[in-house]
């Protein structure tokens, strides 16, 4: 049988294979370090293998764009409710399970290296099996309570991985932040669910698809709401402003977990979802609106507050966040194939840069300020390189992979009329361009520092760097606009239209990210501009990017006042109203039962007193109120 | 005439009374299942007095209160026949005849 149809039917395995894997290393495998790292990494392998049948799949059977190849059994139903589970492929499935299958088995290949000699090695491997199968579970789901689930799944590997090092504090800090944070973006995601349910007793996406439009013309309001509710999933879960406050903090995990999380799973899974839902935004224009201006505003801040920060790695997130601004925005000027051109490059140089920003603080056993390090470039000239070509792909320099995708979102911003937002992404774009070669010329380039003892990493580290960083380069090549049947004929939305080459977009970016790296050799390379001079030159706005806008500090001040009072509150509620309520119960009961058991002596003549004070009363109500209402008293009579 | 109004239907009714109250209070405030039962006997006996007197007074031409009173009586009999030996019984198991440690009933 052909393998590439074989892919196609059989996709359910792609999630399937790394939860066996997790499943053995859990069980069977877990004192045996080098078993389970291959195992780890044969299942994700084969996953992979799958991925790239299901593409080719895709590739020879062009309708599917319009018709997704759907398989699916029925879960449990009862009536007016029917849920299944199964299979949703069409090409924007395929490019998911691609990319994240890539990226995962990557990320595992590294992480033998990465991983080397940690007592929780076996652990670790279990985890990201995990993690692998929840996201493309995730991509494959044909409804939205299959994906609500591995939804759930995703965000409980990133708890458990980001707390990894479960032993320090800040490690178990942020990993209950990204919980907690997520969890309340899931709320929103759950109502609009409900909402969907209740209102097309459906959640398959192919019957939602059909049924939207004319709802949407009925209840505009209605569906506006639904959009907006089921978008706060993704703001929580793809670090959207303002819930992006534990994407940054997510680094406590190993470094290999942040690429992964910032690449191709977590926070790609809002990306995703949004993507999935596009029907629902499609016919709610403001939700959609909402969602493009949510994202560039995200893409904004979040450069805004990467250009003074000091950790690389945060650097790194800070510049995650605003990317997913990126994405989020693309959906929602209308433009789902620009959004998802710049997942799958993304996903190829951020892994690329975590991996090798790993690398590096592995190198110096965990310094974390780029400003400790310099001159990382003689030492370790491999990751010092893909490093650059990382920087160079998120930069947007042709014809590195970022160029092209992130091109077309400024394309498609302006072709739409968000002019705004179009000046907003070209601000980012530069900011972009300035803090990552701040980075990069800070740690890698200049004086070196004494202190430090850097060693290239072993070769399993650098081969799927390497891989990755290929792709950072010329993973862009299919999307370009020359490109006759390249990514925007797969992945759209609707009719698809051969986009042109716009000069003035690409021109504009191109000298935006020349001047933004020209900048920063400027500042932090030939050292012309003195950047402490700069720092206090620039006072009260340098304060708010490096303190993040203080936004944590507001939401502690916010917790401590308003959530704490009305916690309290409510405490007082429960303890004096409502278990005041339950304790008065058996309180009564209790007296009633003291009061009562003195009827109950056992003295013969307490007896004959109660019966014989019981007649006269009868013999009273007799006499002065007439013989019915005795009756009525003693149960008598009628 | 008479020094003292003839004896009427009135007075038997409050010696009927009074004899019940003293039986009520005999039942009630003695310790002894023996004064108990005798207790009782004279608040039969007042209802006694209260049946014939209505017979007599009432309905002098029928016996039903007659009748009545002898059922009454023949019941009590047995009842304290019955009644006595239940108290030597529990004497013999129990060596008390006061009502006061007769409180199994709770039980």
């Amino acid at each position: 049988m052909d393998f590439a149809l074989f892919s196609l039917n059989n996709a359910w395995l792609i999630p399937l294979l790394p939860f066996v894997a997790f499943v053995l290393i859990a069980f069977a495998f877990k004192n045996m370090e080098k078993t389970a790292s291959t195992t780890a990494i044969l299942f994700c392998g084969a996953s992979f293998l799958l991925s790239l049948g299901v593409v080719a799949g895709i590739l020879q059977h062009p309708e599917l764009i319009e018709q997704p190849f759907i398989k699916e059994v029925r879960w449990f139903s009862m009536p007016g409710l029917s849920i299944t589970m199964g299979q949703y492929i069409d090409p924007i499935a395929a490019m998911m399970l691609f990319v994240v299958t890539l990226v995962a088995t990557m990320v595992m290949i590294y992480s033998t290296g990465y991983m080397q000699g940690d007592p929780g090695y076996t652990r670790f491997f279990a985890y990201l099996s995990l993690f692998a199968c929840s996201m493309l579970g995730l991509v494959i789901a044909t409804n939205l309570l299959q994906m609500f689930i591995f939804w759930e799944l995703v965000g409980l590997c990133s708890y458990l991985l980001i707390g990894y090092y479960y032993f320090k504090d800040s490690a178990r800090e942020a990993a209950k932040k990204a919980f907690m944070t997520t969890r309340i973006g899931d709320f929103g995601l759950l109502l609009g669910i409900m909402f969907l349910q209740i209102n097309f007793g459906t959640l398959e996406f192919t019957e939602l698809a059909d049924k939207l439009p004319a709802f949407a013309l009925a209840h505009p309001a209605l569906i506006t709401l639904i959009g907006i509710l089921v978008f706060i999933g993704p703001i929580g879960k793809s670090g959207q402003f303002p819930l992006h406050v534990w994407l940054p903090d997510a680094m406590e995990g190993p470094s290999p977990v942040s690429a992964l999380i910032h690449a191709a799973t977590m926070v790609v899974a809002g990306v995703y979802l949004v993507a999935r839902a596009f029907t629902l935004f499609h016919v709610a224009p403001e939700a959609q609106h909402f969602v493009a201006y949510i994202g560039g505003f995200t893409a904004f801040f979040a450069a805004s507050i990467a250009l003074t920060q000091r950790e690389m790695k945060r650097i790194l997130a800070y510049s995650t966040v605003s990317q997913l601004g990126y994405m989020m925005m693309a959906l929602g000027v209308g433009s789902l194939t620009a959004s998802m051109f710049h997942l799958m490059t993304h996903a190829f140089f951020k892994a690329l840069m975590f991996l090798a920003a790993g690398s590096a603080l592995h190198a110096l056993h965990g310094t974390a300020d780029i400003f400790e390090m310099g001159g990382l470039r003689k030492k370790m000239p491999w990751t010092a390189a893909f490093m650059v070509i990382g920087t160079l792909a998120i930069a947007g320099i042709p014809p590195f992979a970022g160029f092209w995708s992130k091109d077309e979102i400024l394309l498609m911003t302006k072709l739409h009329g968000f002019t705004d937002l179009y000046i907003l992404a070209s601000l980012t774009a530069f900011m972009t361009a300035f803090y990552m070669s701040r980075m990069v010329f800070v740690a890698f380039f200049g004086k070196e520092n004494p202190h430090n003892h850097p060693h290239e990493s072993p070769w399993n580290m650098i081969l799927p760097m390497g891989v990755l960083a290929a792709l950072a380069v010329v993973g862009g090549l299919v999307g370009t606009p020359w490109t006759e049947h390249g990514f925007g004929y797969w992945v759209r939305y609707g009719e698809y239209h051969h986009p042109h080459a716009d000069w003035s977009v690409m021109g504009g970016s191109v000298i935006l990210a020349v001047a933004g790296i020209g900048l920063a050799w400027a500042i932090y390379g030939a050292k012309l501009i003195d950047n402490e001079k700069l720092a206090s030159r620039a006072g009260i706005l340098y304060t708010l990017s490096y303190r993040k806008f203080f936004i944590d500090e507001i939401y502690q001040a916010i917790n401590k006042t308003l959530v704490a009072g009305t916690a309290r509150f409510l405490y007082w509620i429960d303890i004096h109203i409502v278990d005041g309520f339950i304790d008065g119960l058996a309180d009564g009961t209790g007296w009633a039962g003291r009061v009562l058991r003195r009827v109950q002596t056992g003295q013969l003549q307490h007896y004959a007193m109660i019966f014989f004070f019981t007649v006269v009363l009868v013999a009273v109500i007799m006499g002065l109120m007439g013989n019915n209402s005795a009756m009525a008293l003693i149960g008598g009579g009628k | 005439m008479a020094l003292v109004a003839p004896v009427g239907l009135t007075h038997f009714l409050l010696l009927g009374t009074a004899l019940f109250c003293l039986g009520l209070y005999c039942v009630f405030i003695k310790r002894n299942a023996i004064a108990l039962l005798m207790g009782i006997e004279l608040m039969l006996n007042a209802v006694n007095i209260n049946l014939i007197a209505f017979n007599k007074f009432i309905a002098p031409a029928s016996y039903t209160g007659q009748v009545f009173s002898i059922f009454v009586i023949v019941v009590a009999a047995a009842e304290v026949a019955v009644g006595l030996a239940l108290v030597i019984s529990i004497y013999r198991d129990r060596a008390t005849t006061s009502v006061d440690d007769l409180d199994w009933l709770k039980w």
